[in-house]
């Protein structure tokens, strides 16, 4: 890891009304780094991704992205500044064609990122490719999976946060989706992942945080993660 | 006849232009920012005033400048629209959704009174358009030249705005955004821009609308109310968020006006309304819209109700013991107000009871109340009932026409729910309002006098303050009882409520029963408060007065709508009696929605929020 880290969370705590959520969490993700976020439901984990790309307004703690202080700014902000958001439950628009999302996710090429364009992402994605004029609502739900990652891509992001890219997918497309994270990494691209799947986490990150009931629990590399049976045990056994 | 028969189908495809116009962009702008404009009428009516200023400027006798003033008028209300979404609207997204209907209310206000300032009272005829002033002959009939422009610029329209949609950078993001526009946001796009834009095309959409009518219809002050009950007929019927929908609805709408002017005359505002009824009956969606999904972010949490805890109980105890010795202070002219606001917080609280736990926004709640009214005031004067049985009666009569009207209501949800209530309403106001023989019509019934016994003021606020304590009391009842239990798991999640065998809809029946029940009873009391009643009393305007209580207390609470009739209720009095008194009321409830955007009601709420989120953060702050 650099000395500064590309995305520095501290102290974040936020509310939904007058329930607590997080918990004075911090976590970091290094340049060119996979970092992934492990919990059970509930834990808090979309809420931590959602509060960074401000789609939730943090009550306090500071989210600092490329050395700027990015707390409170409104999410198109954010993305502009270089990072993307995939959120979960794939929130494709069903009523637009494949090239009509990725065109509502485009924006300039930035000096510190991977460039994309559409093309590119049809090399990445092969079977998008072949349906750039179908309805977005008519594809499967692993396509829609695959169209929410391109979409974010368009912006050319420096980092982007993943919400639970495993979910609800078929095993042959979730190793799909690990082999696509492995192809971001490679080009450079640093990712945060929230994950409930152990199986998922580990062939793809380098670090893991385990988040329980809004507080970070573990931290530490993956591959410590895999031999410490106590902490599985405790934190993500369901 | 054929002839007459093309010539009144072509008039009425003319008609249809200009609605179609105001239907497309009430419907754009609530596809994006789910804002129902209530003030797209106002935008309308100011289009057609500022065509008749540049007509009288610029096109003194000239074709070209004409169409340059109408295009003009529709620049300068796209430009005022974009000013109250940058000023007003932009401010306040964050806050519930009906939040926003209520400042767009304060604007209808606000823009009547402009409008009688700058242009005065007094009805202005349009001038001809120069060049299609006279008529041409088909089938040995004559059609104004003018109507052939009219039905060339519907379809011109549609075709644009298709291409706008579809062809440009601009109508993807709008439609992307119309399905989940927190992700468009997510996506790098600044929604604040988007929506101003949006806002824009729709208030030029208006004020087109309303130019292009200047040369058959004029302008004057009462065409925003007018036309935003056709805009919102036209939408529902057409299907929410589709255009060509909306089209094919205004030439329905335009053409069954057209053949109602000539087979019966009195039935043109009837006709539209039952149109509506029938077709949300057969198709809910309208014509060529779709079932609205649940959005893919979920419907954001409502507040829980909580029951009173003991501090609400004192201050609820302290407000009864005022009320109960007001009379020995009070002089007449404060307890004939309280009577008013008394009666008015039951109607609040009536249409809360459906609104807030039931989750049916009512914008014709003033039917049940005019139900009321109307049963015990023809029971009064039509079979001399005295005023005990009239006033027993009110509910049973407002009740029956809800148990009606909600039977088709309850089938539907959102904004379709909310437009149907108000065709209902509109039905029921056309029925009083040209039912002259019955009711009086316009000069309503007059003289129904109090029993004797209640004949003095003060027994009669007794009275009142008897039957509407118990009857708000009812409801808080049953809203924490196992009724109220399910008609709140009904709203959060029909899915989940319908999944442990409740009745969903059975449920909602019972409520929009309840609600219009109480509100009869309101409308009951009312009479015998005035003397009289008129067909205003159940007119858009007072379903709005009641939405406005409503929502400026705070529906997500159960004393905010009782605080907000009463507010509403003074404030009205006190300045009603001034020359514009509509920009006052209309630019103090715009203030107060920019200044507490969960209602006067929720300013305890949010204060409570606010400490404990500063004490957890504190706590944490410690070492």
């Amino acid at each position: 890891m650099s000395a500064r880290a590309m995305l520095e969370v501290t102290g974040l705590t936020a509310f939904y009304g007058w329930a607590q959520i997080l918990f004075d969490l911090s976590l970091s993700v290094g340049r060119g780094e996979v970092a992934v976020l492990l919990g059970r439901n509930g834990a808090g984990k979309s809420t931590t991704l959602k509060s960074i790309v401000g789609l939730v307004r943090p009550a306090a703690g500071s989210v600092v992205f490329n050395d700027v202080e990015i707390t409170g700014f409104p999410p198109h902000r954010i993305v502009r500044m270089g990072l993307g958001y995939v959120p979960e439950e794939r929130r494709i628009f069903s009523d637009l064609t494949v090239a009509e999302n990725l065109a509502v996710g485009q924006q300039r090429p930035r000096d510190d990122a991977p460039q994309w364009t559409v093309e590119k992402l049809f090399q990445l994605f092969p079977n998008l490719a072949e349906m750039q004029g179908r309805r977005a609502g008519q594809m499967s739900g692993g396509e829609q999976q695959m169209l929410t990652v391109a979409r974010t891509l368009m912006g050319n992001p420096s980092l982007i946060l993943l919400d639970e890219p495993s979910e609800g997918l078929a095993p042959v497309v979730v190793d799909q989706m690990a082999a696509t994270i492995g192809a971001l990494k490679s080009r450079g691209l640093s990712i945060l992942l929230s994950e409930q799947n152990l199986r998922f986490a580990q062939m793809v990150s380098d670090r893991a945080y385990i988040i329980e009931k809004g507080r970070i629990r573990w931290q530490g590399r993956m591959a410590d993660l895999a031999r410490d049976d106590a902490a599985k045990q405790q934190y993500l056994v369901v | 006849m054929t002839g007459q028969i093309v010539v009144q189908f072509l008039t009425g495809l003319a008609g249809a232009a200009s609605l179609f116009l105001v239907a497309a962009g009430l419907s754009i702008i609530f596809g994006v920012t789910r804002i129902v404009n209530f003030a797209h009428g106002s935008l309308y009516m100011l289009g057609a005033y500022i065509a008749y200023s540049l007509t009288e400027r610029l096109a003194v006798g000239t074709i070209y400048g004409f169409w340059v003033s109408v295009v003009l008028a529709a620049l300068a209300v796209a430009l005022i629209g974009a000013a109250i979404e940058i000023a007003i609207l932009r401010r306040i997204y964050r806050a519930p959704e009906l939040f926003q209907l209520l400042a767009t209310f304060g604007v209808v206000l606000v823009v009547q009174d402009a409008a009688l300032w700058i242009w005065g009272p007094v009805d202005l005829m349009g001038p001809r358009a120069p060049g299609l002033d006279s008529s041409v002959e088909i089938m040995g009939q004559r059609l104004p030249e003018y109507d052939l422009a009219l039905i060339v610029i519907s379809p011109l329209v549609l075709g644009l705005l298709w291409l706008l949609f579809y062809r440009t950078r601009w109508g993807i993001l709008v439609r992307a955004a119309t399905q989940d526009r927190e992700m468009v946001g997510a996506l790098g796009r600044n929604q604040a821009w988007l929506f101003t834009s949006v806002f824009f095309v729709g208030a030029f959409l208006a004020g087109l609308g309303g130019a292009i009518q200047l040369p058959k219809g004029g302008a004057d002050l009462l065409i925003d109310l007018n036309i935003i009950a056709a805009a919102f007929v036209i939408v529902v019927v057409g299907g929410m968020g589709s255009i060509t929908g909306a089209f094919l609805a205004a030439i329905l709408i335009g053409e069954l006006q057209a053949f109602a002017v000539l087979l019966l005359p009195e039935s043109t505002l009837v006709i539209m309304f039952l149109a509506m009824a029938v077709v949300l009956v057969v198709r809910p969606w309208g014509l060529l819209g779709r079932p609205v999904a649940e959005h893919a972010a979920g419907r954001a949490a409502e507040p829980l109700l909580r029951p009173p805890g003991r501090t609400q109980r004192m201050i609820w105890g302290a407000v009864i013991a005022c009320l109960l010795t007001l009379p020995l202070i009070a002089e007449d002219f404060t307890l004939t107000l309280s009577i008013e606001i008394m009666i008015l917080a039951l109607f609040a609280a009536s249409l809360h009871f459906i609104m807030g736990p039931g989750g049916m926004v009512s914008f014709g709640h003033a039917a049940y109340f005019g139900l009321g009214a109307y049963g015990a005031a023809l029971l009064a004067t039509k079979l001399d009932t005295p005023m005990e049985l009239a006033l027993l009666a009110a509910p049973a009569i407002a009740g029956a026409g809800a148990l009606v009207f909600g039977w088709f209501c309850v089938r539907l949800s959102g904004v379709y729910l909310a437009m149907l209530t108000l065709a209902f309403a509109q039905i029921a106001w056309s029925v009083v309002f040209q039912w002259y023989e019955l009711t009086g019509g316009e000069d309503g019934l007059l003289g129904i006098r109090r029993t004797p016994w209640a004949d003095s003021r003060i027994v009669f606020y007794y009275l009142v303050l008897a039957a509407c304590g118990v009857a708000i009391y009812a409801m808080r009842r049953m809203i924490f009882a196992p009724f109220g239990y399910a008609v709140r798991a009904g709203r959060d999640s029909r899915l989940r409520a319908e999944a442990i065998g409740i009745d969903t809809r059975r449920f909602e029946w019972m409520a929009f029963l309840i609600a219009g029940a109480m509100a009869g009873i309101a409308g009951g009391l009312y009479v015998y408060s005035k003397g009289s009643v008129f067909p205003d009393e159940m007119s858009i305007p007072r379903s709005v007065d009641g939405l406005v209580m409503v929502l400026l207390g705070g529906v997500q609470t159960l004393s905010g709508p009782l605080f907000g009739a009463a507010g509403f209720t003074w404030l009205h009095d006190a300045i009603s009696r001034l020359e514009y008194w509509r920009f006052i009321l209309g630019g103090t409830i715009i203030g107060l929605v920019l200044a507490f955007p969960e209602g006067l009601g929720g300013i305890w709420r949010q204060l409570e929020d606010w400490v404990r989120r500063r004490r957890a953060v504190a706590r944490q702050a410690k070492p």
